[in-house]
């Protein structure tokens, strides 16, 4: 019989019946587990309200040189600006060695299109509104944006130049649809 | 446990003697809080605020309870129905100001309850698990505030939550996948919202459970006390009730009045006005400031304006605020010194008052703006926070002598009788 064989087949093989069973039934609560927490963890991530709202189309038409508009794009502000040729200049001039986030104005704009500086209006310190887009707002020291939470100042370039911030205002990605019309995302 | 002395629970009534056999809750409560619990004879009033801690968390939890009834958690209307609770529901606004101002009153509670610990060393052994149970609380309650803060959807509630989770942006690598993920978005909005409504319903129910742990742990070696010498016979105690129920209840009649002043007379004293302005995602304050009790960690997380060895500013930030919290789990290791009390550590008296001042003067930099003078005061406070944990309270425990000590409860408490009885007849 079956049954009265199993004890010494297992000693032979040196696994017993119930070491499988134990193994088999942790391992398939275990699965069970991770099956059941996924989907708990994922729940918070974005929604897909939250991700349709991904793309936006602004039209830059009416913004002046000199000027900036505030927009926004995945319910972030944003910033378009349309430099002026001496803040283009004063961008080109700085040594890259000295930035804390190495980039050129090239790099963060489209070519042929220096002059639009479209960046995400988030510190990236710790995601205040920095200043500057408006009208008669404070600049900051280099002419660009000033977040006045704990007084990071940016550059023409939106490049990071003094204070805590660690990175450069961020590029979101974007096109140009037109000559008068981006889309954002 | 309890001491051998302890008054045994006798149930009279046939009923009472009915549900001892079948559920010993009157049992436990009576060897928890009432007269089956001995407790040293010579406790003072700052063995109040523990007391008043739970009567606070009732409060929030009862207050908090009906203005969920009233309020709705969307982005579109959760500033409109906090008005509404304020305006149409009978009687919100008093429940909105004691939800508001109770949460302040615990905190002040909470930490008069902290300091009554590092100054009467109730963090040392046997009491170890009872302090670092107490630290869990405080971190559960100071993210409950945090969410309770951002319900009414006011500006400093948005950029408050916007400012919180960047903490988590600082964390190389994953930090802004786990900011979008715990915002469920890539700003503060209405998943946000909902969440952080969600969790600050549950916080305060998971904080009542710490709490039984917290007495729990209490309960075996028992209370300590003023002189900081355990307790060594029946002469050294007296029962929990009525001498103690008596006590907290005057300490209860104390706080609740100043709670009743603070609510009636100056509700928005500890608020802040940019608060009743609706969340504008587009616009920042001048000036973000938390509420008051977080200005010290705020003070300590703005410190850091430049980057240091290969770790930059925002990281170093967000650790040091941490840390200053992570750094009370190591408290009864870092001070090695066998005396409890303040009262015979000379040395360490001196400390613990400078500490004191430090936490003040982070506290008034946390609230202004991150302007000189304040960045270098903050910069100063924070490193004596820390040196007076890491270096300070380690070397003072190695070198400093205690001064003489009674030998008992007792004898403390009968010569501080005698010295009363001469100074009355001289
Ligand atoms: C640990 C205990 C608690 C603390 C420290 C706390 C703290 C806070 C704080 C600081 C606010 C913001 C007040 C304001 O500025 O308007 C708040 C709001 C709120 N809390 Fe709590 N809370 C606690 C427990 C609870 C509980 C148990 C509930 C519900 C079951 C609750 C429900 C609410 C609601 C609905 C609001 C939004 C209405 C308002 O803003 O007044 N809270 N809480
Ligand atoms: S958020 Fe801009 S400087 Fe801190």
């Amino acid at each position: 019989m079956a049954s009265e064989s199993e004890p010494s087949a297992a000693v032979e093989d040196g696994v017993r019946r119930r070491d499988f069973i134990n193994i088999a039934a942790v391992s398939f609560a275990g699965v069970g587990t991770v099956a059941v927490v996924l989907p708990l963890v994922n729940q918070m991530s974005p929604s897909a309200d939250v991700l349709a709202l991904s793309s936006t189309e602004i039209d830059i038409s009416a913004i002046q040189t000199g000027q900036a508009i505030k927009t926004s794009w995945r319910k972030q502000p944003v910033f378009v600006r349309n430099l002026t040729t001496a803040e283009i200049d004063e961008a080109n001039k700085v040594p890259l060695g000295s930035l804390r986030d190495a980039q050129t104005l090239a790099e963060r704009t489209k070519p042929g299109k220096e002059n639009w500086l479209i960046t995400l209006g988030v510190c990236t310190h710790l995601g205040c509104v920095p200043l500057g887009a408006a009208e008669g707002e404070n600049r900051g020291d280099f002419g660009g944006y000033f977040c006045p939470c704990h007084g990071s100042h940016y550059d023409t370039a939106a490049r990071i130049r003094k204070g805590p911030a660690p990175t450069n205002l961020v590029v979101p990605p974007y096109e140009f649809t037109s000559d008068t019309v981006v889309t954002i995302g | 446990m309890s001491f051998p002395w302890a008054n045994q629970y006798q149930p009279q009534q046939p009923l009472m003697k009915w549900l001892d056999e079948k559920l010993p809750l009157p049992r436990l409560v009576y060897n928890a809080i009432g007269s089956g619990y001995p407790v040293p004879r010579n406790l003072n009033y700052f063995w109040n605020f523990g007391v008043l801690a739970g009567a606070a968390l009732v409060i929030q939890i009862v207050t908090g309870i009906v203005l969920a009834m009233h309020y709705a958690a969307h982005a579109d209307v959760a500033f409109n129905s906090v008005e509404h609770i304020m305006r149409d529901v009978n009687a919100g606004w008093f429940i909105r100001y004691a939800h508001m101002n109770g949460a302040s009153m615990f905190f002040i509670v909470v930490y008069l309850h902290i300091f009554r610990g590092l100054y009467y060393g109730s963090y040392k052994a046997p009491r170890e698990m009872v302090w670092l149970l107490g630290v869990v609380i405080f971190l559960l309650m100071m993210a409950t505030a945090f969410m309770g803060y951002v319900l009414p959807w006011g500006q400093m509630s948005f950029w408050g939550a916007q400012v919180i989770t960047g903490f988590f942006s600082a964390i190389p690598g994953v930090g802004e996948p786990l900011r979008v993920w715990l915002l469920g978005g890539f700003a503060p909005d209405n998943a946000a919202l909902n969440r952080f409504f969600s969790l600050h319903y549950l916080l305060p129910f998971v904080i009542a459970a710490v709490i039984i742990l917290h007495i729990w742990a209490l309960h075996i070696p028992g209370s300590s006390n003023p002189t900081g010498i355990e307790v060594k016979d029946e002469q050294d105690t007296v029962p929990f009730h009525p001498y103690y129920t008596a006590k907290d209840g005057f300490g209860l009649g104390v706080f609740l009045i100043l709670f009743a002043a603070l609510t009636f007379f100056t509700p928005n004293l500890l608020g802040h006005a940019d608060n009743y302005i609706q969340a504008n995602p587009l616009s920042t304050p001048a000036h973000i400031v938390p509420e008051w009790y977080f200005w010290p960690f705020y003070a300590i997380l703005r410190a850091f304006t430049f980057n240091f060895l290969w770790i930059d500013a925002k990281l170093w930030g967000v650790i040091a605020m941490f840390a200053a919290i992570a750094l009370l789990f190591f408290l009864p290791w870092l001070d090695s010194s066998p005396v409890k009390s303040s009262n015979y550590r000379p040395l360490y008296r001196k400390f613990f008052w400078v500490l004191v001042a430090d936490v003040l003067l982070l506290g008034v930099c946390g609230k202004m703006p991150a302007e000189q003078p304040w960045v270098i005061l903050s910069q100063i406070g924070s490193i004596y926070y820390f040196a007076h944990f890491l270096i300070i309270l380690p070397i003072v425990s190695r070198i400093e002598r205690p001064e003489p000590m009674p030998n008992s409860i007792t004898e403390a408490v009968l010569a501080k009788h005698a010295d009363d009885a001469s100074a009355a007849t001289a």
